[in-house]
């Protein structure tokens, strides 16, 4: 009986959260495959004969392996420096290596414009100092995505190794060194086997998301054609056939990787044995005095963008021409946004849709959270998949998906006209949120010892009292993580927005790219300045509500 | 320094932040000896091993190998085999891999080394395991494998950090018999670490047992057992009841049960001249006497533990001896006579 009423109580739970994940998923991912099958094979040969769509496959392919090149080549390294040598200063280290993390996409992406763009400081500042009468490079094309997807890439392989690094149990090296291995021989022979899982899953995971990168490619692409834009420029010709092959592909690519991702992550089981305490090499000598110094070079150079953008937010538009640096500098730019309504609107509409989506995901994570961790039941493999696909899939196609399905009212097909009105931008920002809510909440609910829920019961407890004073506290730390990684990707949104958005909702990320266009410098980075606080605001809501902090397994893909 | 020991440890001395962990530690270790570092956790045992090892620098001392100062010496230039609590076993590599890596480090060749760790292999009663994955082994298995790995590179002296903690209760007599056997058979020089004592008497020749740092005494087991230079010995090994006493240098008197007894006593020479002492009472040291001869009493509590009984006899106001005894017949509350059935005995410092 018990048994019969728990497995009711499982099925109650699960069938609203599987019905809505299906409807919000996977229906418009179906709807888009199924798009393109519209005329049987022929959008399919279209692709495969398009010179313009095989360009793009084969760039967007180039720059995903070149992204993964790039950032392991910057991350691996830092991560074994940060946990393995001692110094000054290391702790602070680790900390602002992940801040290009922090930048929100399309944020970060104008950052680079005026730090090594063609009228970038640096850019200027180079060709000053060298006389040269032309800037020393243009950042355009597959090298210039490439550079920026590995200057903000490269934490995930940072964040991934150091963690790898930070388990590994310190007496594995003891043993080969006292067994006569040199430095050397232990690095190439035990570390560094020890680490390839997490090593190879960060990098899966920079392949994921420089396929589905859209800022960079868009801003700097120049002529270049990448998937995700193309889908875009396709959408705007109206060719919805040729959307729905492309949507395809890429999001197919994108899942295969995560297939991959899962496999190396059940292989890497065996490395998280150890006892986690790490020894470090303490520099001594020239050495020593010289790493403050090349830290803080190297400080300076993560900082950069974060400090462009604050700059040029005080720039008076229009004055910067060809200096180095903005000659004039104003409040203007924060004031017009503060009383202009027309440019406050942007903000309330992030701040508005960014609440509703992740006040959606709250409830509706927790519940899968809770469902994945603590119960049994057939469905359960179901819903595993359906958090985390929204994680692989690429934001645009996420985007398509929606679009092409709430395109029109038709109850009986369970659609709704939402493309158009407001609520289409926060159902994208929820779908995208699914993923980061959810596994943030099973981290929490799996370090929760799963006796103390039967312990509640068995002191008379009913069901929901057990969820209100045992349940829902262990998991507040995770609901406060996720929920806060939730409202800082939905606030500062592009991908999904660009392709969803009307004139009257449109996000902040939107209205940057607007002013941009203008060439109001200031307007755009004053705006990319205020989603930096609200970023920060977020962090410090989250962190005061939710209590202690804790480390997240999910991160977001840019 | 150095003389005939093969690793002597010469005033060790090592300090975590205020905490002095090893406190001006000496410790000669003669070639082919098997020596138990002994000592409750936190008492610095540990952090001796890994200065013998060279994975912790010492603040201050010298550690000597066959009367070579190799104090600076790095880890892996001293090639200690080392046997891991938790074996450290490298989870990437097979069994074969794991044992024949001291070797491959060294740079021999594949066909040597794999032939070499087959024998090392099969020293530890682990023939044709070579193939298999670290994570197929069992408990008491991947305890041998680390063995293994460490006998290979034929170390100068074999260093064990608790190599019998991680094993269930019977496995762990079993494998320590094997230890023995394996390090006895094969003439090594070991320095092991241990937290228990049937584990330190079982390996070792002698026991070094630590306190706080320091060393409280070094000895065989049964001169550890039988002849404590303090309470703090006394009490770490075997069960005792300590009695006051006055001591004249050669006999201890006690006063119990309202009468004096006269015991022939050992001593530390420390006691010279020190009159209040402490008589210790090892329980297999008394008997139950049916004569009437011995010390009055009632039996307070009887305990089965194994092959015997221990009893708690209460002989006066404020005295309670513990006594082993293979008679099955005294039951609580029963009237009993006790008395000292081995001597001398053991006199410690009050």
């Amino acid at each position: 009986m018990k048994i019969k009423a728990d497995q009711r109580l499982s099925w109650a739970l699960a069938i609203p959260v599987l019905a809505l994940l299906l409807w919000s998923v996977v229906y418009p991912n179906i709807t888009t495959v199924v798009g393109s099958f519209a005329h049987g094979l022929g959008y399919w040969r279209e692709f495969a004969n398009s010179p313009s769509d095989r360009e793009a496959l084969w760039t967007t392919l180039v720059i995903s392996v070149g992204s993964v090149i790039g950032a392991a080549a910057v991350g691996l390294p830092l991560a074994f420096v940060l946990s393995r040598v001692e110094f000054r200063g290391r702790r602070f280290l680790q900390g602002v290596a992940t801040l290009p993390a922090a930048l929100p996409p399309l944020v970060g992406v104008i950052a680079f414009l005026f730090l090594y763009g063609e009228s970038g400081v640096v850019t200027r500042a180079v060709q000053r100092v060298l006389h040269l009468s032309d800037p020393p490079w243009r950042l355009t094309g597959i090298w210039a995505i490439i550079f920026v997807h590995a200057y903000t890439m490269y934490v995930y392989v940072f964040l991934f190794v150091s963690a790898g690094l930070e388990r590994l149990d310190s007496s594995l090296d003891e043993a080969a060194a006292g067994l006569g291995a040199s430095t050397t021989f232990r690095l190439r022979k035990v570390t560094l086997p020890l680490v390839t899982p997490a090593l190879a899953g960060s990098m899966l995971l920079v392949f994921m998301s420089a396929l589905g990168s859209f800022s960079a490619p868009y801003i700097f692409g120049g002529g270049l054609r990448v998937l995700s834009t193309q889908i875009v420029a396709s959408k705007l010709n109206g060719a919805m056939g040729m959307v729905y092959v492309e949507t395809t592909v890429m999001a197919l690519a994108a899942v295969s990787a995560l297939f991959l991702l899962r496999w190396f992550e059940r292989r890497r089981s065996y490395a998280l044995t150890g006892k986690g305490s790490s020894t470090r090499i303490t520099l001594r000598g020239p050495i020593a005095r010289l790493a403050p110094l090349i830290a803080v070079a190297f400080v300076f150079v993560l900082v950069l963008p974060h400090a462009m953008i604050l700059l040029v937010a005080f720039a008076r538009d229009g004055a910067w021409t060809t200096q180095v640096l903005p000659p004039e500098y104003t409040l203007d730019n924060f004031k017009r946004l503060a009383t202009d309504p027309q440019l406050w609107l942007p903000v309330r509409n992030s701040i508005s849709m960014a609440l509703l989506a992740t006040v959606a995901n709250i409830v509706v994570c927790f519940v899968a959270a809770y469902l994945l961790v603590r119960r049994r039941f057939a469905a359960r493999g179901a819903l595993q998949l359906l958090v985390v696909l929204p994680w692989a899939i690429p934001a645009t196609a996420i985007a398509i998906g929606l679009a092409s399905t709430f395109d029109r009212n038709a109850p009986s097909q369970l659609r709704l006209l939402l493309v158009g009105t407001f609520w289409i931008l926060p159902l994208a920002y929820f779908v995208r949120g699914i993923p980061l809510v959810t596994s943030a909440v099973e981290s929490s609910l799996r370090q929760m010892d799963p006796s103390l829920e039967d312990a509640a019961r068995g002191l008379g407890a009913s069901w929901w009292l057990t969820m209100r004073r045992v349940v829902i506290p262990a998991a507040r730390p995770g609901l406060a993580a996720g929920a806060t990684l939730a409202a800082i990707t939905a606030v500062g949104e592009f991908v999904a927005s660009i392709v969803l958005y009307t004139h009257a909702n449109r996000p902040i990320s939107m209205e940057i790219l607007a002013q941009l266009r203008n060439l109001s410098f200031g307007t755009a980075a004053a705006y990319s300045v205020l989603l930096i606080i609200l970023v920060l605001l977020i962090s410090v809501a989250a962190r005061l509500l939710g209590g202690r902090p804790e480390r997240v397994e999910t991160i977001p893909t840019a | 320094m150095g003389g005939a020991a093969r690793l002597s440890l010469d005033k060790l001395t090592r300090r975590f932040q205020d905490k002095l962990a090893v406190d001006s530690l000496s410790l000669e270790i003669a070639s082919g000896e098997l020596v138990a570092l002994m000592g409750a956790s936190g008492s610095g045992k540990t952090t001796t091993l890994r200065m013998v090892a060279g994975y912790e620098p010492p603040d201050s001392g010298k550690v000597w190998l066959e009367g070579k100062d190799i104090t600076a010496r790095a880890p892996r230039v001293r090639g200690f085999g080392m046997v891991f609590q938790h074996y450290a076993l490298f989870p990437h590599m097979t069994v074969g891999q794991n044992v024949a890596f001291g070797l491959e480090a060294r740079g021999v060749s594949k066909s040597v080394r794999s032939a070499r760790a087959a024998e090392a292999l099969a020293n530890v009663g682990l023939g044709g395991a070579a193939p298999r994955a670290i994570q197929s082994l069992s408990g008491g298995e991947q305890q041998r494998v680390a063995l293994a790995r460490a006998l290979v590179i034929e170390p100068p002296v074999l260093l064990l950090d608790e190599p019998l903690s991680n094993l269930d209760p019977n496995l762990r007599r079993s494998t320590r018999d094997e230890l023995r056997a394996t390090l006895r058979r094969l003439g090594l020089t070991a320095l092991f670490v241990t937290h228990d004592q049937e584990d330190a008497f079982a390996v070792a020749d002698r026991v070094a047992l630590m306190e706080n740092g320091r060393l409280l005494q070094v000895g065989a087991p049964e001169e550890l057992h039988d002849n404590p230079v303090s309470r703090s010995v006394a009490e770490f090994i075997g069960r005792a009841t300590f009695v006051p006493g006055e001591f004249d240098g050669a006999k201890v008197t006690v006063h119990v049960a309202g009468a004096a007894t006269t015991f022939a006593a050992h001593a530390s020479a420390s006691l010279n001249g020190v009159r209040d002492v402490l008589a210790v009472l090892r329980p297999d040291a008394l008997a139950f006497v049916k004569d009437g001869t011995g010390w009055a009493g009632i039996v307070t509590d009887r305990r089965f533990a194994g092959t015997q009984l221990v009893y708690r006899v209460r002989v006066d106001e404020s005295t309670e001896v513990e006594l082993q005894s293979t008679d099955r017949d005294v039951r609580e509350g029963d009237k009993v006579s006790v008395r000292v059935v081995r001597e001398p005995v053991s006199v410690v410092a009050s």
